[in-house]
């Protein structure tokens, strides 16, 4: 491994306390700046190592095991949402050495028809919450809209960042409500979504993803899926270049969500790479890194089973959800 | 004046619509009837023919809900591309096959008529091949002829380009997508009627055109499970072999040595399935 990807843990644990926003306006001024074009070509880079036969297996099992298996449609109904809790279960109903996904993610009120069919899983149940995709809401209403997931039985919180307020430098209303939001979590892991698509510049994904750590998120997110860019490679390398830092400065330990977007297998292979080569090894496990998506599911275990059969096969063997 | 450097042109595989080398990286050498030197071509591995699947059979969808009449429309537009080319694609014939120059010019002709003959057919086959059946009850039943769906092609070795014309437009013309793999030894005048086909308003995908080794390439083609039927035209005595592979996902096969009559409609008919539709019979 790269020496450079190992991180050295303080401890214990010290997170700097954020008193006021003038302290965390100085906090992420003092963050360096992204190269952009130097992560642009590191991501290309990391994008061209090739992985074959047994890591190739054992990576697509791995990326099954990270998936949180995802619907978020205005159409969803509670039918639908117990067929992919089915599917999260045991993805392909042949063959039972292939791995349940890490989470199911719908929105906060089909939370309780997945706590329901998980029950005796290992899955988890992720609700998106906070007026997703937008975020637009007063906070009293964000704030209800996790309470009201985490009584349904929600293990995990995907929240949204207000990007008004932080491109508009309000930065110490988007800590509040990030520190309200994981209050309002109580057990649940508060994954912070920071729509990375619509924060314009590298230096931003970087000072937004300390902001979300420095809050309390479990997690830190790319994107919504909503939004036309979703989840890019060298964002990826970003944010895991933050949690890497952060888990050195302060020794805890941040998870990666890369969500909207990743649909192949190859590509989520070489999310897997640029994670390995940026954070280490340490990430490469469902508890630090996730990938939300809903088609990729099923284009990995296409390539699983042609690594099985050795012959290219249909997509229709595989339920679309 | 000094002599001019020749400028010798690589030939690329035709994938959904664009000019792509291998993803292998590797080119083979393709010489002349008479052993020279005559064009380095790519040659696509199994990775290329998974592309050319997944490109086929998005494009088939595309491909048959357009109206009969469009697609003979483009049928035709491609015989305009190739007529355009046809000294350009007699040249190549001759030296692939050894042809004289008025021979070569003649199989070319004979063979964009093909085309035009295939693109008469596509608004026609529904009525030749399907029919109204007299059933015992107070219904319509209809047999309509639809595509197999993907269709891949094993393409003769010899002919290289009126054999090509027959394998890939029959399939073409009855609403299937075609992966076709050109004559291994004399691949170009089949890639250049897929250069033709990419300005001729056929959908990208719809004819994919690769060059390379029958043994390999055709072998993921006939074992490729989103593959609905195949030609094994010009798989000489790897038919067998392949027709196991594809048995592996009930393919349809057109087995080698199938000699049909000029214009007969049975090569139309080999990639296609009847659906057959009941309606009652209302006032």
């Amino acid at each position: 491994m790269d020496a450079r990807a190992g991180v050295r843990l303080l401890d214990p644990p010290r997170a700097p306390v954020i008193a006021s926003e003038a302290q965390l306006r100085a906090l992420l001024a003092s963050l360096s700046g992204v190269d952009a074009a130097g992560a642009e070509a590191r991501a290309a880079k990391l994008a061209t190592r090739s992985i074959k036969t047994s890591s190739k297996r054992a990576a697509l099992d791995m990326i099954i095991s990270m998936i949180d298996l995802t619907t978020l449609e205005g159409a969803d109904t509670p039918e639908r949402v117990a067929s992919l809790c089915d599917k999260a279960r045991r993805p392909d109903a042949r063959d039972a050495s292939v791995p349940s996904v890490a989470a199911v993610c719908v929105y906060a009120d089909l939370v309780g028809t997945a706590r329901a069919r998980l029950a005796g899983s290992t899955v988890a149940v992720a609700a998106v919450a906070t007026a997703f995709p937008s975020g637009r809401a007063s906070r009293r209403v964000k704030l209800l809209d996790v309470e009201d997931a985490v009584a349904a039985g929600a293990d995990e919180i995907d929240m949204v960042i207000d990007r008004g307020a932080f491109l508009s430098g309000r930065l110490g209303e988007v800590f509040e409500e990030i520190v309200a939001v994981k209050e309002a979590c109580q057990h649940a892991h508060l994954k912070v979504i920071l729509e990375t698509g619509e924060l314009v510049t590298y230096d931003n994904v970087r000072r937004a993803s300390w902001l979300a750590m420095l809050a309390g998120a479990d997690f830190i997110k790319t994107s919504t899926g909503k939004v036309g860019v979703s989840a890019t490679l060298p964002v990826a390398l970003v944010l895991l270049e933050a949690v890497r830092d952060f888990a050195e400065s302060t020794g805890r330990l941040v998870g990666v969500k890369v969500a909207g977007g990743i649909r192949s297998a190859k590509d989520a292979m070489r999310y897997l790479v640029v994670v390995n080569e940026t954070a280490g090894s340490l990430w490469l496990s469902p508890t630090l890194f996730r990938f939300g998506a809903s088609s990729l599911l099923n284009d990995v275990l296409m390539q699983r089973l042609r690594q099985v059969r050795g012959a290219y096969v249909r997509p229709q063997e595989f339920s679309a959800d | 004046m000094s002599e001019r450097v020749g400028v010798a042109k690589t030939y690329k595989l035709v994938l959904n619509g664009a000019f792509v080398r291998s993803e292998s990286g590797r080119v083979y050498e393709v010489l002349d009837h008479a052993g020279r030197f005559w064009a380095n071509v790519a040659e696509a591995s199994r990775k290329d023919v998974r592309d050319a699947v997944v490109a086929a059979r998005a494009a088939q969808a595309r491909w048959w809900s357009l109206s009969a009449y469009n697609r003979a429309q483009v049928i035709f537009r491609l015989a305009e591309m190739a007529e355009a080319r046809r000294d350009e694609l007699a040249e190549h014939v001759q030296r692939a096959e050894g042809r004289d120059a008025p021979a070569a010019r003649e199989c070319v002709a004979r063979g964009i008529d093909r085309i035009v003959w295939y693109a008469g057919w596509a608004d026609k086959l529904a009525q030749v091949l399907g029919g109204a059946n007299a059933v015992a009850g107070p219904f319509f039943n209809f047999s309509l002829p639809t595509p197999s769906g993907v269709v891949a092609v094993i393409c003769a070795q010899d002919s290289s380009f009126e054999a090509f014309v027959d394998a890939a437009l029959a399939p073409l013309c009855a609403g299937n997508a075609v992966v076709a793999l050109a004559s291994e030894a004399r691949p170009t005048p089949g890639l250049l009627l897929g250069e033709m086909s990419v300005t001729s308003d056929l959908p990208g995908g719809v004819l994919n055109v690769l060059s390379g080794r029958v043994g390999s390439v055709g072998a993921s083609l006939a074992s490729h499970e989103d593959v609905d039927g195949i030609d094994l035209d010009g798989a000489g005595d790897r038919a067998g072999e392949l027709s196991v592979l594809a048995a592996g996902s009930i393919k349809r096969v057109r087995q080698p040595g199938t000699d049909f009559a000029a214009n007969s409609t049975a090569r139309l008919r080999s990639f296609v399935e009847t659906a057959t539709v009941w309606h009652t019979v209302g006032r």
